[in-house]
């Protein structure tokens, strides 16, 4: 049969949000510009001139420093498992509050929102109160000589507290709002759970798991507070980029920190790329999706 | 292929309050019976329960003489066609029709040459020849609905249950859609039970109709049995408009009336 009659949107003419003159718009994009150049572009260009302040040689020769390509490599091997376990993890937990009903749900969902409201020195106060030499598991551990405070798995574990949110927060409202509807869709179809799992809930949230994961990464591998309280600072062991950094700094190796500064910087952008890259798709699919329902 | 559906005093509490209070109803081996009543009466949730979506508190569903708790939501084999469609938005019409046969296990899962020609010959069924590359937000709502109702289809159902199956669509649409169901379910002969709040389509579709009201059963009957005899003072009033249209009809003997509306 034939299905052809549409409505047609009608012609709207264009409305004014606001009723600002044009002057007044100029000076506040102006103010935007000014504050966003003064305190967000400006440091980050210092950070690349005072790495370069004594050309590339210098600057090359400080990325050859041991103690700094342990940090480097130290905050990828962090990142490296903080990410993941938080991505799986935070997708499980958006899974089971956003499908299903069970009690303690909005315990769990205050409970995920907790890192982001708490100082992260207190995330990294919490594991020393629990495994440090003083802590309540601190003399078990001792016994078994098992390092965790002063070591990797303390600073991953601060890593994964702290940066536990972003994928969760990304996902949650997404899964709630599409329901479970498609799922019980694809039981109905004869679909196993695990398969229903990977051919309808992860490929209707899989921009918002890829952004949630380049954000919980960026902030990964930024983490200074929490970080900074479990590490203990031992030199090409303990230090992380951001903790190397200060080190540097303090120590009035400008080169050296800015050196590293610049790197992590560039991390940074690199993520943020990708991120605008993500939004630009993301957005373009949830208005494709959006536009009939 | 088709088998019988038996519903043995099914009860449904949604915590305290009673959405299903003891529903008994046999739909017949190809039969196809519409479910009518007045919203929230318990329609969605008498089909979700035969689905096996929602767990009954009490009573019995037998898919022919096997209790239905016995069968896995797979084994059960039913078509079930949503309210609101859900079809899989990221997931071509094609992917859409063809995932219960790609979701079996591979055992017995089909060749991709065979789920092809499956579809396709789907898509022929519903009409909608050509559209195996659209996406759903790419369709209009009638035919989201027969996307659905193929990818139903596809899985081979024994029985099919249908959630107000023309609901979101306009009046003249419905009637077309109406015909077609009809049509298709004539050459199939599935089992099937199809809700609707409107009464009309309920009486011209069905073999027999079903009336529910604040979860119990009020009639079961064929429209005729249920036009002439009413069971219930709530039916009385629920058919109403139907038995004052059908007499018009029966009355008309000047046709400038149908000009002049
Ligand atoms: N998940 C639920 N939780 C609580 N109450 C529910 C739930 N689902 C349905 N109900 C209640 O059960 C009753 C029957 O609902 P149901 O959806 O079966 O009605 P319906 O006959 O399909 O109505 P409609 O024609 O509006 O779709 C309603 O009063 C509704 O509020
Ligand atoms: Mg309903």
């Amino acid at each position: 049969m034939a299905m052809s009659d549409r409505f047609l949107p009608l012609a709207h003419t264009p409305e004014r949000a606001t009723s600002e003159t044009a002057l007044t718009r100029a000076v506040l994009i102006a103010i935007a510009l000014l504050f966003l150049a003064a305190v967000l572009f400006l440091p980050l260009v210092t950070v690349f001139m005072e790495a370069l302040r004594k050309g590339w040689g210098t600057l090359f020769e400080s990325f050859s420093d041991p103690d700094t390509l342990a940090a480097v490599r130290l905050t990828l091997i962090v990142a490296a498992i903080a990410v993941p376990f938080n991505a799986i993890v935070g997708l499980a937990a958006s899974w089971a509050i956003a499908k299903f009903e069970f009690k303690g749900k909005n315990l769990l969902l205050t409970l995920i929102d907790l890192p982001f409201s708490i100082s992260p020195v207190i995330s990294g106060l919490v594991f020393v109160l629990l495994f440090g030499a003083q802590g309540w598991l601190g003399p078990w551990l001792v016994a078994h000589d098992i390092q965790i405070i002063f070591a990797v798995p303390g600073i991953v574990l601060a890593t994964v507290l702290v940066t536990f949110p972003f994928v969760a927060r990304e996902l949650i409202p997404l899964m709630q709002s599409q329901g479970t509807s498609e799922e019980e869709a694809a039981l109905m179809l004869g679909a196993s759970g695990w398969y229903t799992f990977l051919h309808v809930t992860l490929p209707n949230v899989k921009w918002a798991l890829l952004y949630g994961v380049l954000l919980c990464n960026a902030r990964a591998m930024g983490e200074f507070g929490a970080v900074s309280v479990v590490s203990g600072h031992i030199r090409g062991l303990t230090n992380t980029m951001p903790l190397h950094i200060e080190i540097l700094y303090n120590e009035y190796n400008f080169v050296g920190a800015f050196a590293v500064a610049s790197l992590l910087a560039c991390l940074a952008l690199l993520t943020l790329l990708a991120k605008s890259l993500l939004e630009w798709r993301f957005s373009d699919e949830l208005a494709a999706t959006a536009r009939r329902h | 292929m088709s088998v019988p559906v038996r519903v043995r005093n099914l009860e449904k509490n949604f915590g305290r309050y009673p959405a299903l209070k003891g529903v008994s109803l046999d739909v017949e081996a190809g039969e196809l019976v519409a479910l009518l009543g007045p919203s929230g009466s318990g329609k969605t949730t008498l089909l979700r329960a035969i689905a096996g979506l929602e767990q009954a508190d009490g009573g019995q569903v037998l898919f022919g003489d096997i209790d239905a708790n016995s069968l896995s939501l797979r084994e059960r084999r039913i078509g079930f066609v949503f309210q609101q469609y859900a079809l899989f938005k990221h997931m071509t019409v094609f992917d859409n029709i063809a995932f219960g046969l790609r979701a079996r296990p591979r055992s017995s899962r089909p060749s991709e040459a065979a789920i092809k020609s499956r579809v396709l010959d789907l898509l022929h069924l519903v009409q909608l020849d050509g559209l195996e590359v659209r996406y759903p937000a790419q369709l209009s709502g009638g035919q989201r609905q027969r996307v659905a109702l193929a990818r139903a289809l596809a899985i081979e159902p024994r029985v099919l249950l249908l959630d107000e199956p023309f609901g979101a669509l306009d009046a003249r649409v419905r009637k077309d859609l109406r015909k077609w169901l009809r049509e298709l379910h004539q050459r199939t002969g599935h089992t099937t039970l199809f809700v609707t709040h409107d009464q009309d389509e309920a009486f011209e579709l069905a073999d027999r109709i079903a009336i529910l009201d604040k979860g119990c059963i009020e009639q079961v009957g064929t429209a005729a049995e249920i036009l002439e005899h009413p069971a219930t003072p709530f039916i009385d009033s629920f058919i109403e408009g139907i038995a004052r249209r059908e007499a018009q009809a029966r009355d008309w003997t000047k046709p400038h009336v149908v000009a002049s509306r």
